[in-house]
C-alpha cells in the first residue's frame, strides 16, 4: 500500500514548510493529484489519520484538484484524454503515445496559522 | 521520503543486512533535508503593527505556496544513485513482479550461468526474512538483504544506503529484486538503468491491463515458468498483446528459470545492454 508512503510524503512536505514560515498548524492543505498516478483515493483516505496523527496536519482539510489524463500520440499527434495508461489513439488507434499530464502527485500549497 | 519504514516502530523499521556479517540499519530519512524547497512566505503581519503588550497570538491564517513533488525525496535519491551507477559504468536493474513470479530463481541461474564472465552483485528487498539473500549468497556473489517491515517495495534511499555497503567494482551488473509487489514499486524509482517485469504463465494474460504501471514503466518483459505451458491453458500472445497497449516498446524473454529454457537470449540482452 504505497498509499502510506504517499500520505506520510505529504506529511514532511507539511512540516517542513510550516516550520519555515513559522506557524503552528494547517488549517488547509491543497493538493495535486493525477489520474494516472497510480493512487486510489480509498486508500489514501484510509490510511489519512494514522499518518497525520500529533503533526501539524492533523486537523486539516484536504483540498484536492484531480488532473485528467492527457497523452499525445507519436504517430499522428492527436491530443487526447486518457483513462487507462492502456488507451490508444482515437485517430489512428497507434499504441505509442507520450503522456503530457495525469501522473501528477504534488503538494500545491498550505494555509498555515 | 521513506513512508512504510515505521521508524518509530521497532518492530517494522528498515534493516539492511549481509548474509555473512548482519548490520542493523537505522534508517535516517527524516535527516535527508533536501533544501529545495520554494518558500513563498506571504507576512500578512507586515503592515500593521500591533501596539498592545499582551498578545500577539492572533489568528491569520496565511497561504503558503509549496508547488513540491511528494517523491521528489526518492527521485532526488534515485537521481544520486543513477550518477554513481553511471560514472562507475555499472548496470543497474530493478526486478520487480508478484511474489512467486520467479525473481530469485531466474537471479540464481543467471548468475551461475554467468559469474565466470560479469562481476554480479545483489540487492534482496523482501518484507521479512533473509532467505533469498542466502539463496544468493550460496553462490558466492555479494548479497545485501533490505528487509522493509511492513513496506511493499524499495525506495532510492535504501538502495544508496545497501549500494554504500556492497563496495561495488566498476563495470559490474547490479541485481536489484524489489519486493514482490505489482503496484507500489512502480512509483519508486531507484535509479536503474533499466527496468524489468517478470510474470510467470500462471498468472493470467490479462495481468497487464490489470497493473498497468508496472508494464509502463517497464523496459523488458521476462515470461518465466514457460515449462508448464503444457498443464496450462493460456495465450502467451493475448498477453503480449495486452501488455504492448500498454507500453509498445516493451521487450519480451520466454524462459524457464526451472530447465534453463529460453535464457539464452535474456543473457544475449544482459551483455549487450550493459554497454550501452
Ligand atoms: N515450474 C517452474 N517453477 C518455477 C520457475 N521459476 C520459479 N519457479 C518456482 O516458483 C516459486 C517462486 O519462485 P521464486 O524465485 O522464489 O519467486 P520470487 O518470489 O519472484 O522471487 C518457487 O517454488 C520456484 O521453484 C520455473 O521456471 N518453472
Ligand atoms: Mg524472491
Ligand atoms: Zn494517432
Amino acid at each position: 500500500m504505497h498509499e502510506l508512503s504517499v500520505a506520510l510524503g505529504i506529511v514532511k512536505i507539511a512540516e517542513n514548510e510550516t516550520k519555515k514560515a513559522k506557524a503552528k498548524s494547517v488549517e488547509v492543505i491543497e493538493l495535486e493529484i493525477g489520474l494516472l498516478a497510480g493512487i486510489e483515493m480509498s486508500s489514501l483516505d484510509y490510511v489519512w489519520p494514522s499518518a497525520v496523527k500529533d503533526t501539524v496536519l492533523e486537523h486539516a482539510e484536504k483540498k484536492i484538484t484531480f488532473i485528467q489524463g492527457k497523452a499525445k500520440c507519436i504517430d499522428c499527434d492527436t491530443v487526447f484524454n486518457i483513462k487507462h495508461l492502456y488507451d490508444n489513439c482515437p485517430t489512428c488507434q497507434g499504441n505509442f503515445k507520450g503522456i503530457l499530464q495525469g501522473k501528477e502527485l504534488r503538494v500545491k500549497a498550505l494555509e498555515v496559522v | 521520503m521513506c513512508g512504510t519504514c515505521g521508524c518509530s516502530d521497532g518492530e517494522n523499521k528498515v534493516t539492511i543486512k549481509n548474509p555473512k556479517e548482519i548490520i542493523s540499519h537505522k534508517h535516517d530519512h527524516h535527516h535527508h533535508d533536501n533544501g529545495h524547497s520554494h518558500n513563498h512566505d506571504h507576512h500578512h503581519d507586515n503592515g500593521h503593527s500591533h501596539n498592545h503588550a499582551h498578545s500577539h497570538n492572533h489568528h491569520h491564517e496565511r497561504t503558503v505556496s509549496v508547488e513540491q513533488d511528494i517523491l521528489q525525496h526518492n527521485d532526488l535519491m534515485a537521481a544520486r544513485n543513477k550518477g554513481y551507477f553511471e560514472a562507475k559504468h555499472i548496470f543497474a536493474l530493478n526486478l520487480v513482479s508478484s511474489p512467486g513470479s520467479g525473481k530469485t530463481s531466474i537471479l540464481e541461474r543467471t548468475l551461475k550461468d554467468l559469474k565466470g564472465e560479469l562481476d554480479f552483485y545483489v540487492i534482496e528487498g523482501d518484507q521479512q526474512t533473509m532467505n533469498d539473500a542466502d539463496r544468493i549468497a550460496a553462490l558466492n556473489i555479494p548479497v545485501m538483504q533490505i528487509n522493509t517491515g511492513k513496506g511493499c517495495h524499495l525506495e532510492s534511499d535504501m538502495v544508496y544506503d545497501a549500494v554504500k555497503k556492497l563496495d561495488i567494482k566498476d563495470h559490474a551488473v547490479l541485481m536489484i529484486e524489489n519486493v514482490g509487489n505489482l503496484v507500489c514499486p512502480s512509483m519508486f524509482n531507484l535509479g536503474e538503468s533499466k527496468r524489468v517485469v517478470i510474470i510467470s504463465t500462471t498468472e493470467g494474460v490479462d495481468k497487464p491491463i490489470k497493473y498497468p504501471d508496472m508494464f509502463h514503466t517497464s523496459d523488458i518483459c521476462i515470461i518465466n515458468k514457460i515449462d508448464l505451458l503444457p498443464y496450462l491453458n493460456i495465450d502467451l500472445s493475448k498477453l503480449k498483446e495486452y501488455a504492448l497497449k500498454v507500453n509498445p516498446s516493451l521487450q519480451f524473454f520466454e524462459v524457464s528459470a526451472t530447465t534453463g529454457e529460453g535464457m539464452k537470449a535474456w543473457y544475449t540482452w544482459l551483455k549487450t545492454n550493459r554497454k550501452k
